[in-house]
């Protein structure tokens, strides 16, 4: 190819790369968005309890110890699919798991919990405002707070034991050192 | 049965189309005429078989039978037969069928209406738009087959989204279709060109009236999807820069440089190489707007259910008629003699301007819509570019290209004069002049970008009535004259007027809607009034209908001016049962100059609605204006030009009886 | 001086508050003025569980808990930028529909003012190079023609 002619292998090049980068953003899930607010230290919030219950949840709960935050709703399909991996959790005792009950209705939140199972250490009633300081866009979302009460790790979407086993676990072990 | 046929048209026809394929293009090679003569028959063929699965679908809908796993997803029988109908392609698999149904409808229209075209070219072009074909045939049955059944059948199907079921979008993905698929042929043509290694002029005059079809449609197609976003909110505005609309607005603003790019590979077989290039990018970007839309890389509310597998076939796709397409370009296109020469100030230095200007925005569109993915992968960083971005770069770029449409017809082909060319212009300084001193005397110094707007469109228009108006020799010469001159132009002429001109219109519209929108927000109870834009509307009463598939609250409302009763207003808000979804049905009142457009919320429980009322002058400017571009099109369309060869051999064939019955 | 270009830039093109075709008459400030600062905010935050829409013109319940926040804090005395960095320190930069000025988005800002100068270097060597294109040279006779024909017309 004379001197001339390596310009014209410039677009063939240039979709190359293109396409290289659109295979490799067929991995990518658009929806799954990160954290800000890695490293931070949590909001601080004060949530009101359930009704009938007697304590809510606050920051101060998550002070001292590795702690897992739930955002949870009884209107939200995936976290009931979600629900027996937390119940699972719960039973191991190793971290304590605290729940956001995000923009719900307070009876239909005691009845699912009371029909699926309460795993959680302490749930707080949230209409919303809270879960835009933890940055919250959808249910169910779960957090990993170390010792010092700073976010180290965000799920979105449902856990499954898989995610239990090779991420938080391992996480969890890693921050309680 | 009829299912079961039209599945097996699929496969006939995606045999036919690997015949297609290969044969003539061997034919060509060694100049095979019996073997190029397969490409014609075998182009119809692979539309008669193609049409006979299109409407062998179309016809499962029509009766819901919901034994295909593709029409119980999508429809239901409660829905209106039209909406059956059109429930075709409103959903991945079928719009995939209406995709191959296009492009082998085009591919029987270039065997039906190329009796000009040397075999060869025939040949090769419908060779490659049968492989073309074969891809795409081969997605759909391997990955997309709308004739899938499913067992046990169920009583009833899913429906259709609810947002769907409208007149105006039933009609948008085929008319987008027709413009996106229709770019193929252009493509095609490139391909052959790169094979013969030959451009001439005869080339360009074969292409454009295929480019400027498809450009139509795709105007039309475009227009009507942001028309019809405008009246069914949810999507809030009449565009978004939402990927899927960005995929379709990059063709056609390549596909409008092709256009132009391909009157100076006419006129001075110059620019051939270049033109080539733009030929096989529109179509590529078509392509790439199918991969975005299905195989869910990029959020968007068009995104049809995204699913990887589909995705990595459509990039396969994608890398091998374009990576192909590329690279045969770079082997080639080297080869492609330079041509005829002009000077940078003139009729084919606008030209180059113009397609300078247009890549530049097309570019833009492309590196907005696709830097988040690409960083993602890049550099795992995720950042979101919505329209603040284009208007701050697109906007910039359209401008002069503006300014320049107005001044190149004004230039004279080969070597012109800036000043004398601004020198014809005097009309149009003084229309611009007067648009921004009244735009800016009527409605204040704040209005800066409004009085631009408006001067630019007056720009556009007076330059291009200036143009037509020299070439009729209007004033000039007496009416009668004048009116021959007009009637004898070549249609080309006036298709540049009204391309431009509703070009013109256009912006005007885009300025209007975006500087002088009045909203009046309010919670609403009947037996009220509201003001807004010096009219009233009355809140009479709010009802519940029932139409065929859906319960609406529909609210029956007056509008008044200075007392007088204009118009009724009736907008719904409907539910969807078996959906479970809801749409809204707005009220547009419109006196083509502005709209008064009303939307009726959710009840707040106490009786009282909440109503949305807007005032949108110059909006239908913006609908008004792209159907004239679009005639403009349809009129270029008919010129005598490209019906070349046939009349002029059949002249002489006249003439020769003649001499020989004379003799 | 480039922020300064571009803001000048996105005030031609801020032609005037937009419709914003979700926003409910209960969560509109009674001030117009502060109202119109909210929308313009709100033109800027994308809606996170939505497909290409601000929060100004989605009907989602995160939309709402965010148009009711900016409001709030606007009226808590916030600038317009302070509101967005509020916003975008809890949910990152995704949230902005206005790319951010930075490193990372260099070739985004600058990516068509890039091409634009490419092209238009391309173009003038493009004409360059046709300039250069000599004629051939004439040869001996040919030239002894060319000054046959020029001396006839100035004989004549």
């Amino acid at each position: 190819m004379n001197k001339r002619g390596w310009i014209f292998l410039i677009p063939a090049a240039v979709f190359g790369l293109l396409a290289a980068g659109f295979y490799a953003g067929l991995g990518i899930d658009p929806n799954v968005l990160p954290s800000p607010l890695i490293d931070h230290p949590a909001p601080r919030f004060a949530l009101p309890p359930l009704q009938g219950e007697a304590q809510g949840f606050s920051s101060a709960d998550l002070k001292g110890h590795v702690s897992l935050v739930n955002a949870f709703a009884s209107w939200c399909a995936p976290c009931r699919a979600e629900h027996p991996v937390l119940n699972a959790l719960a039973h191991t005792g190793r971290v304590p798991t605290f729940g956001i009950d995000y923009k719900d209705k307070e009876e239909l939140a005691r009845a699912w919990i009371a029909e699926l199972g309460n795993p959680y250490t302490r749930i707080g009633a949230d209409d919303g405002r809270v879960g835009i300081d933890w940055g919250v866009y959808g249910v169910p979302e779960t957090f990993i707070v170390d010792k010092d009460g700073r976010i180290r790790y965000k799920h979105v979407g449902p856990l499954t034991e898989a995610d239990v086993e090779r991420t938080i676990m391992p996480l969890v072990a890693r921050l309680e050192r | 049965m009829i299912d079961e046929i039209g599945h097996f048209a699929l496969v006939l026809a995606l045999c036919i189309a690997v015949l297609q394929a290969v044969v003539p293009l061997v034919g060509a090679a060694r100049n095979d005429a019996a073997l190029m003569g397969w490409a014609r028959p075998a182009a119809l063929a692979q539309f008669l078989f193609v049409a006979i699965a299109f409407f062998a679908l179309m016809h499962a809908y029509a009766v819901s039978d919901f034994s295909l796993a593709n029409v119980a997803a999508n429809s239901s029988s409660m829905k209106p037969l039209l909406y059956k109908l059109t429930g075709v392609w409103s959903n991945h698999e079928g719009s995939m069928l209406l995709w191959v149904f296009i492009l082998a409808l085009f591919g029987a229209a270039v065997a039906l209406f190329s009796h000009n075209l040397p075999p060869a070219l025939r040949a090769r072009v419908l060779a490659v738009q049968a492989m073309i074909g074969v891809g795409f045939l081969l997605f759909i049955l391997l990955t997309s087959n709308p004739f899938l059944r499913l067992w046990p059948t169920p009583a009833e199907g899913a429906g259709l989204n609810p947002i769907l079921e409208d007149r105006g979008l039933a009609f948008h993905p085929p008319c987008l279709y027709l413009g996106y698929v229709g770019f193929s042929i252009s493509f095609c043509f490139a391909i052959a060109a790169l094979i013969e290694g030959r451009v001439d002029p005869a080339w360009a005059r074969w292409v454009r009236p295929w480019t400027l079809a498809a450009w139509c449609a795709l105007t039309i197609g475009i227009a009507m999807g942001s028309w019809w976003s405008y009246y069914t909110l949810g999507w809030g505005g009449w565009w978004f820069w939402d990927p899927v609309e960005n995929a379709s607005f990059m063709p056609w603003l390549v596909g409008t440089a092709l256009l132009h790019s391909a009157v100076v590979v006419e006129k001075r077989e110059a620019l051939k190489t270049w033109t080539i290039l733009l030929a096989i990018i529109t179509f590529s970007l078509s392509l790439l707007g199918t991969f975005l839309v299905r195989s869910g890389v990029l959020t968007s509310v068009h995104a049809f259910a995204s699913d990887p597998m589909r995705g990595v076939f459509i990039l396969l796709l994608l890398s091998f008629y374009t990576g192909g397409a590329l690279i045969l370009f770079a082997w080639r296109a080297p080869q492609l003699a330079g041509g005829g020469l002009f000077a940078p100030i003139s009729r084919e230095g606008a030209l180059v301007l113009n397609n300078l200007l247009l890549a530049t925005a097309a570019a833009t569109v492309f590196i907005g819509t696709l830097y988040p993915l690409l960083l993602d992968v890049v550099a795992h960083q995720k950042v979101s570019v919505g329209p603040p971005f284009y208007t701050m770069t697109f906007v910039p770029i359209m401008i002069p290209l503006l300014v320049a449409m107005a001044v190149g017809p004004m230039v004279p082909w080969k070597r012109g004069d800036l000043l004398a060319a601004f020198g014809r212009l005097k009309f149009a300084f003084l229309a611009t002049a007067a648009a921004a001193l009244v735009t800016l005397a009527a409605t204040g110094a704040r209005s800066l970008g409004a009085a631009c707007g408006l001067a630019l469109a007056a720009w556009l228009l007076a330059a291009t009535l200036t143009e037509i108006a020299e070439r009729v020799h209007l004033f000039r010469e007496p009416l009668p004259a004048v009116l021959r001159r007009a009637l004898s132009l070549p249609r080309a002429g006036w298709g540049m007027f009204f391309a431009h001109a509703g070009m013109a219109v256009v912006i005007a519209g885009i300025t209007g809607s975006t500087a002088w929108t009045e909203e009046r927000i309010v919670s609403g109870r009947p037996g009220q009034s509201f003001e807004i834009a010096g009219y009233t509307i009355a809140l009479d009463r709010v009802s519940e209908v029932a139409g065929p598939d859906y319960t609406a609250a529909r609210a029956d409302m007056r509008l008044m001016r200075s007392g007088r009763e204009i118009a009724a207003m009736h907008p719904e808000k409907r539910f969807y049962p078996v959906e479970n979804g809801a749409a809204t049905g707005v009220a547009i009142h419109t006196n083509l100059l502005a709209d008064v457009y009303a939307v009726i919320g959710d009840p707040d429980g106490t009786g009282a609605y909440t109503l949305r009322l807007y005032y949108n002058p110059l909006v239908p400017w913006i609908w008004l204006g792209a159907a004239a571009m679009a005639l403009g099109g349809l009129v270029s369309l008919t010129d005598r030009r490209h019906r070349i060869g046939a009349p002029v051999r059949r002249r002489r064939g006249a003439v020769a009886a003649r001499v020989q019955a004379a003799e | 001086m480039i922020r300064a270009l571009l803001s000048a830039l996105a005030l031609v093109a801020a032609l005037a508050p937009a419709p914003a075709h979700a926003v409910r008459p209960d969560e509109m400030l009674a001030d117009p003025g502060l109202e119109a600062r909210a929308r313009e905010v709100g033109r800027e935050l994308r809606c996170l569980v939505c497909r290409n829409q601000s929060i100004d013109d989605s009907d989602a319940d995160l939309a709402h808990d965010l148009r009711v926040l900016v409001r709030e804090r606007i009226k808590g005395g916030d600038s317009n930028d302070q509101v967005v960095a509020y916003v975008r320190s809890r949910y990152g930069d995704f949230v902005l529909l206005r790319p951010p000025f930075e490193l990372g988005t260099l070739l985004l800002w600058g990516g068509p003012l890039l091409i634009l100068l490419l092209g238009g270097v391309a173009i003038a060597r493009f004409y360059r190079a046709r300039d250069d294109v000599a004629a051939p040279p004439l040869s001996a006779e040919e030239r002894r023609r060319l000054a046959a024909v020029l001396g006839e017309g100035t004989e004549r």
